[in-house]
């Protein structure tokens, strides 16, 4: 009880000020993609026309498509490179290059995203690659990964060494050592890593409008384009869409990820 | 102990792929961006004219440097749309992280006081958000403050304003666009730091007869730094580059430098300044950046 209190009249407004401002925003918009009314202010009654109109829309199905394609690829290459890209950090020894290397993981996570953008392009344009949804995938891939990197990194960081060791002491060689007493107890952190590839591929506007070629355009692009001109009911079914599918995905490997490590404490996913 | 040497292998075995694809993909690039921002600018596709081709021999390669011609970033440092676009992004990063630092402070610690149980679903409700689109969050202000948003509605109603108020295309609009956007980056490390922190010193300095106002700010605040110097530079670096918020929600009379970029990038399809500002962009973000990765690269390696 001495906890509760020492909760003071400050701290609970703050916290519920903090949530409210986090979510309302959110919340407002979903419930008005469910508004019958062409009018964005205007209540019309619960209506799922602009569902429909979505569904109908084949230019945003299609960047809906592409989206998905791109986030899915790019996540899982992501995965594994930021899996490996954490391990060979994790481990405290030197190897040639390793400051270059873990300030090139780190970067990313913080350069603006035109930079990076930019720089992706004029290097696919170098090399002469035609636009579209493989350059689209390594761009995201590029950027993915390092926060993987971070996610999967701080777990192996809390990690009890001894484990592995032990393993190698009974005859283990270290690659089934870690095959076998590692991957598994990282493993809530690197389903966390994909899904955080994931969402954050499914989001990008600025590297996506660099590194994509014409006529492959993303949802977040679309979306884009659609917004400037103004609000527009139907985009916020879209995004009601998106929305419900990320919560979905994070549902669904939250669940996983506690099956699979009862014991454990869940990874932060971030 | 010969397993320890066998062990030592793998580290650099796994360090391969992801090394090789970062130099390709990250470091790489840069030095495009750098060629290109050197180059005279061309109508032609690609639209610059290649100052150096390395395939032709180090003969040309020797004309070619002489060729090389800083014309694009003179044209930043003279062209006062360029100089007035990078003094607004710092001043609108230093405004937007300060405000940050005002609002999710007290959050922060709101949730560093909670019970332990109920620490944790107030860490998932702050980092939610973060998992759902960056542009639907924005979209989600447009649909609010517009004209005839909600905002206005409510202020209407509760006549608090005679008619209705210009939101959009306002600095206000993108601050708090901002704000909302960056918001569980600047709470996440100050939580960190504070949920770490004993709570008997705050105690000791209450027993001894230090008021609260006084406890915060010399044994709190000071504890927390290391929470605060992290979760400003998370937000501070990528918001002086930010292009989506300022262009959806930011009046266009003013830009930020990421818009100025993206307008010569898309529009002006003049790639050399949009490289020379892209340059001129990373060198102003290289002291924090630099600061970012050894803060982070102490808080991961040597354990949390």
């Amino acid at each position: 009880m001495r906890k509760l209190s020492r909760l003071s009249r400050f701290n609970i407004a703050a916290l519920t000020l903090g949530l409210a401002f986090l979510y309302l925003p959110i919340l407002i918009l979903v419930i008005y993609s469910f508004n019958a009314s062409r009018l964005v202010t205007v209540w019309g009654g619960w209506s799922l026309r602009w569902y429909h109109e979505f569904f109908n829309d084949r230019a945003m199905i299609e960047a809906a498509w592409m989206s998905l394609r791109v986030a899915v690829s790019s996540a899982t290459i992501a995965t594994l490179l930021g899996t490996l890209a954490a391990v060979a950090l994790s481990r405290g020894e030197r190897f040639r290059g390793r400051t270059l290397f873990s300030g090139m993981l780190y970067a990313p996570l913080v350069m603006p995203e035109v930079i990076t953008g930019l720089s992706l392009l004029l290097l696919f344009v170098a090399l002469n690659a035609e636009r579209g949804f493989w350059t689209v995938t390594i761009a995201h891939t590029t950027l993915t990964m390092c926060f993987v990197a971070v996610v999967v990194q701080s777990r192996l960081g809390s990690l009890d060494r001894s484990l592995e060791e032990a393993a190698m002491d009974l005859g283990c060689d270290p690659v089934r050592a870690f095959l076998s007493v590692t991957l598994p107890l990282i493993a809530p952190a690197i389903v966390a890593g994909w899904m955080l590839a994931f969402t954050l591929s499914l989001d990008d506007l600025v590297i996506a409008s660099f590194t994509t070629g014409p006529g492959s355009a993303t949802l977040p692009i679309r979306i884009y384009s659609e917004v400037r001109l103004g609000v527009k009911p139907e985009i916020n079914a879209i995004c009601t869409l998106v929305i419900a599918l990320i919560a979905g995905v994070i549902v669904i490997a939250s669940l996983a990820s506690k099956l699979s490590s009862s014991q454990g404490e869940s990874a932060a996913p971030l | 102990m010969s397993s320890r040497r066998i062990f030592a292998r793998p580290a650099r075995f796994a360090a391969i792929t992801p090394y090789v694809w970062m130099v390709l993909f990250f470091l790489v690039p840069f030095a495009f961006v750098l060629k290109i921002s050197l180059s005279q600018t061309a109508i032609a596709q690609p639209p610059y004219d290649p100052v150096f081709d390395l395939t032709a021999g180090w003969e040309t390669l020797k004309t070619a440097l002489a060729a090389l011609s800083i014309d694009n970033f003179r044209l930043l440092i003279s062209d006062d749309i360029y100089v007035f676009a990078y003094v607004r992004s710092l001043t609108v990063a230093v405004t937007a992280t300060a405000l940050l630092l005002l609002i999710g402070y007290p959050i922060a610690y709101g949730m560093a006081r909670l019970p332990k149980s109920w620490q944790a679903v107030a860490m998932v409700l702050v980092i939610v958000p973060f998992w759902t689109s960056f542009l639907i969050r924005i979209y989600a202000w447009i649909n609010i403050l517009q004209h005839d948003g909600l905002l206005n509605q409510i202020l209407l109603t509760l006549h608090l304003v005679s008619q209705p108020v210009v939101w959009l295309s306002t600095d206000s609009a993108m601050y708090i666009g901002i704000v909302y956007s960056y918001l569980p980056f600047m709470i996440l490390p100050l939580y960190a730091t504070l949920a770490k922190m004993e709570p008997a010193l705050e105690e000791a300095a209450g027993d001894l007869g230090a008021p609260p106002w006084q406890v915060f700010w010399l044994v709190t605040f000071p504890l927390s730094l290391p929470g605060v110097g992290a979760g400003v530079l998370l937000c501070f670096i990528p918001i002086v580059g930010e292009f989506v918020i300022p262009d959806l929600l930011a009046g266009s009379n003013s830009l930020m430098i990421g818009q100025t970029l993206w307008l010569e990038f898309f529009t002006n399809k003049d790639w050399p300044v949009a490289s020379a500002a892209a340059i001129v962009l990373l060198v102003v973000l290289l002291a924090p950046l630099l600061l970012y990765e050894r803060l982070q690269k102490r808080q991961l390696e040597q354990g949390r």
